[in-house]
């Protein structure tokens, strides 16, 4: 049986649940049908995907210097 | 040492349980392993680094002084985010008391669909651009320009890889709106990412769009 095809608004729809593996295994299948055909959804799929792993890199959101120091200090000043 | 999710819990229930018999070290050890993520969650709420740190500090001795009201059907680093969540939101109340109210009224509309702005072609991201501190701060600035209630679920999705259970239980929204402000969170930071990553950051020239129409 032939995929059924599905329209580029529609995989933008579910990009980040393909990500995150959260589809139905007949949808996955449909996407990667059109992601082979289509270059522009193939990009706006790895430019998601390139952001999910810089947002998710450890260098972001770090603590500044002494954060622990300084909370360790708090904590034993408590009663 | 990687320790399975149920050592992991028995571990944490062992050290809650000296902390509540009186010795404070072992609280030390049991919050060490969370410090970034309540840093982390402080800062995607109040957005800069001094207020975040004190609301971290809040949040922690909140936190020790409740912890017999701790109950063990709830992770403990779940029940440290939301901690940290509503010291954060306070913080931001009490500070911008207007911005806070006209930034809870614009909840963002989750149906609809998201439309990329071009579909530049991206090549993969070198790790090492991440250590240009001009560049982590970029990134930053991108996360907070997103709309809080993006920005909350990104936080904890994928900088803090929390299970879309976990993300919906800490902000009291269902699992689909979880999924939904993700996606636009994401999609979002792609379009305002794209002329830095495709353009001037790693080949120095102007960012190229490519529009399809």
């Amino acid at each position: 049986m032939a995929t059924i095809e599905i329209s580029c608004v529609e995989v933008w729809r579910e990009i980040s649940n393909y990500l995150d593996e959260e589809i139905s295994p007949e949808l996955r299948e449909r996407l990667e049908a059109h992601f082979k055909a289509c270059a522009h959804c193939t990009a706006v799929l790895d430019g998601t995907r390139n952001v999910v792993g810089l947002v998710g890199d450890g260098r972001l959101f770090q603590m500044p210097d002494g954060f622990s120091k300084r909370l360790y200090k708090k904590l034993q000043k408590l009663p | 040492m990687s320790m399975t999710q149920s050592q992991l819990r028995t571990n944490e229930a062992e050290l809650i349980k000296s902390v509540c018999g009186g010795q404070r070290e072992a609280f030390y050890e049991l919050l060490r392993p969370y410090e970034r993520m309540i840093y982390a969650t402080a800062i995607s709420v109040v957005k800069n680094p001094a207020d975040a740190e004190e609301v971290a500090q809040e949040a922690v001795l909140k936190a020790f002084s409740n912890l017999s009201s701790f109950r063990a059907e709830s992770k403990f680093s779940t029940w440290l985010v939301q901690i940290t969540y509503n010291e954060a939101r306070m913080k931001l109340r009490k500070a911008r008391p207007h911005l806070y109210e006209s930034i809870d009224d614009q909840q963002p509309d989750d149906k609809g669909d998201f439309w990329p702005k071009d579909y530049a072609d991206w090549r993969p991201i070198p790790s090492e651009l991440l250590e240009q501190k001009e560049i982590r701060q970029a990134v930053q600035d991108a996360i907070n320009s997103l709309n809080p209630s993006y920005r909350e679920v990104l936080v904890l999705r994928d900088v803090q890889h929390l299970s879309i259970k976990e993300t919906s239980t800490i902000l009291g929204i269902s699992e689909p709106s979880v999924k939904t402000r993700l996606h636009r969170a994401r999609l979002l930071l792609r379009d305002r990412l794209a002329p830095g990553i495709d353009g001037s950051w790693i080949n120095g020239q102007p960012y190229q769009k490519a529009r399809a129409w």
